[in-house]
């Protein structure tokens, strides 16, 4: 199903895109955290990874909702999308996340690690999404903002624990940034619809978080006696729907319900 | 009947699912009620935490009671700024929650920056013997709003219901 199409106008659309792509982040990675569920290495931090699984698929619901306000208003198809729609039947191409956060799991090094780095970029960018002009994302990004503190710091902390612990976590987390870091460069990349946002003043110019984001990465990793990658990370597409071939099998189990017995209702 | 009076002494009865002993107006989530007659009413309710279960609950909850008062047009409106803030919980709300078992929030103000890495936020009573001697073992507990500590003095682990 195609959610999008030329009756939309253009400018609508890139709107459309850039909510998409905020709910998209939201939404996979609360989805992947949500693989923890009773598997954490203690069961302290199986809730507290489940929280932050909650978390965001809150923050992705209300991006959801506020992009149906936008295609229901502006488009002419008489089926009208819905939240669920959004999420339950778009196909990866038709999805906007980063593909760091679609990346898996592997060991508890690396989901901490994907989530600090993430979280750390989405803290910088809600912060600058105060002051959008759009009333919606600025909202929507104040109450999530508040959440997003919480996670920083939590994973920064796990992040020296594992760090700075035993030769065996030090060894996992160098193997988690070498899996990860890769990723990061997309983060700061400017799609299409990203530079739109920003020519209309109402998205954030996510090139220039880039320096700030470094520091706290480098202040972090520095404490926690990790070196910091001096390669440059060179994977993106995924903003653009060009995706590592993980979010397929994750769509499948996220959509499963609503593919077998379409319309469904819980 | 003046009914919006009437609407604010039955939102005062609907509780949160997960926390039974505080009602709706005891965390300060309802932000207003507005009469446009008899039989249209909106209720503004601001999340506590945008994932949190609870509010589609309390959101059916406040329909169903409001519809056995006979109003028919009842419009529940999420508003999300300003964003809530435990300090919106009434003081009578933070004793039942002491009363309850979980130890209430400290006023915002009254706390340490929450960002420095590995700071905890201190002088978190223990609900049962009131010890400021306690130690947070997670930031995260049993539901969003709640972090686990546990006193020194007495050992009992508790909840947090932390500051936000």
């Amino acid at each position: 199903m195609t959610l999008f199409n030329q009756h939309i106008n253009p400018s609508t659309l890139q709107r459309i895109n850039y909510v998409l792509n905020l709910g998209d982040n939201a939404l996979i990675l609360g989805h992947r955290n949500s693989e923890w569920c009773g598997h954490g290495p203690v069961l302290e931090q199986d809730i507290a990874i489940t929280n932050i699984s909650l978390d965001l698929i809150g923050q992705a619901r209300l991006f959801y909702q506020y992009a149906v306000e936008l295609m229901n208003e502006s488009s002419s198809i008489i089926e009208l999308a819905t939240e669920d729609s959004i999420a339950y039947l778009r196909d990866q191409s038709e999805y906007k996340n980063v593909l760091l956060v679609e990346q898996p799991n592997g060991d508890w090094a690396c989901t901490i690690l994907r989530q600090f780095l993430f979280s750390t970029y989405q803290q910088l960018l809600y912060n600058g999404l105060l002051k959008s002009s759009d009333q919606q994302i600025a909202v929507i990004s104040e109450k999530a903002l508040k959440e997003v503190n919480y996670h920083v710091k939590w994973s920064a902390e796990w992040v020296i624990r594992l760090g700075d612990g035993t030769e065996k976590s030090y060894q996992r987390m160098l193997q988690a940034i070498d899996n990860l870091w890769m990723y990061t460069a997309e983060l700061f990349d400017l799609t299409d619809y990203e530079n739109w946002a920003v020519q209309n003043d109402f998205g954030v110019d996510v090139s220039i978080l880039q320096n700030e984001w470094m520091k706290k990465v480098e202040d972090v990793f520095t404490e926690a006696t990790l070196p910091v990658p001096t390669q440059k990370a060179w994977q993106k597409g995924g903003k653009t729907g060009v995706h590592t071939e993980y979010l397929g099998y994750i769509l499948t189990e996220l959509q499963y319900m609503q593919r077998a017995y379409p319309n469904c209702i819980w | 009947m003046d009914t919006e009076q009437e609407i604010w002494k039955i939102l005062a009865t609907i509780n949160d699912p997960e926390i039974p002993v505080l009602s709706i107006l005891d965390l300060g989530i309802v932000r207003n009620v507005i009469c446009k007659d008899d039989e249209n009413i909106e209720v503004v309710i601001t999340p506590t935490y945008v994932g949190c279960p609870a509010m589609d609950v309390i959101a059916t909850e406040i329909r169903m009671n409001l519809l056995q008062l006979g109003i028919k047009n009842i419009q529940i409106i999420t508003q999300l700024s300003p964003a809530w803030t435990t300090d919106w919980i009434t003081q009578s709300g933070k004793q039942k929650l002491k009363e309850y078992g979980i130890a209430p929030p400290r006023l915002q103000k009254a706390t340490h920056p929450q960002n420095n890495l590995f700071v905890e936020e201190e002088f978190v009573p223990c609900p049962l013997c009131n010890s400021t001697n306690t130690h947070r073992i997670s930031q995260f507990g049993s539901t969003a709003c709640k972090a686990l500590y546990q006193c020194n003095d007495c050992k009992e682990p508790f909840d947090y219901f932390k500051c936000h």
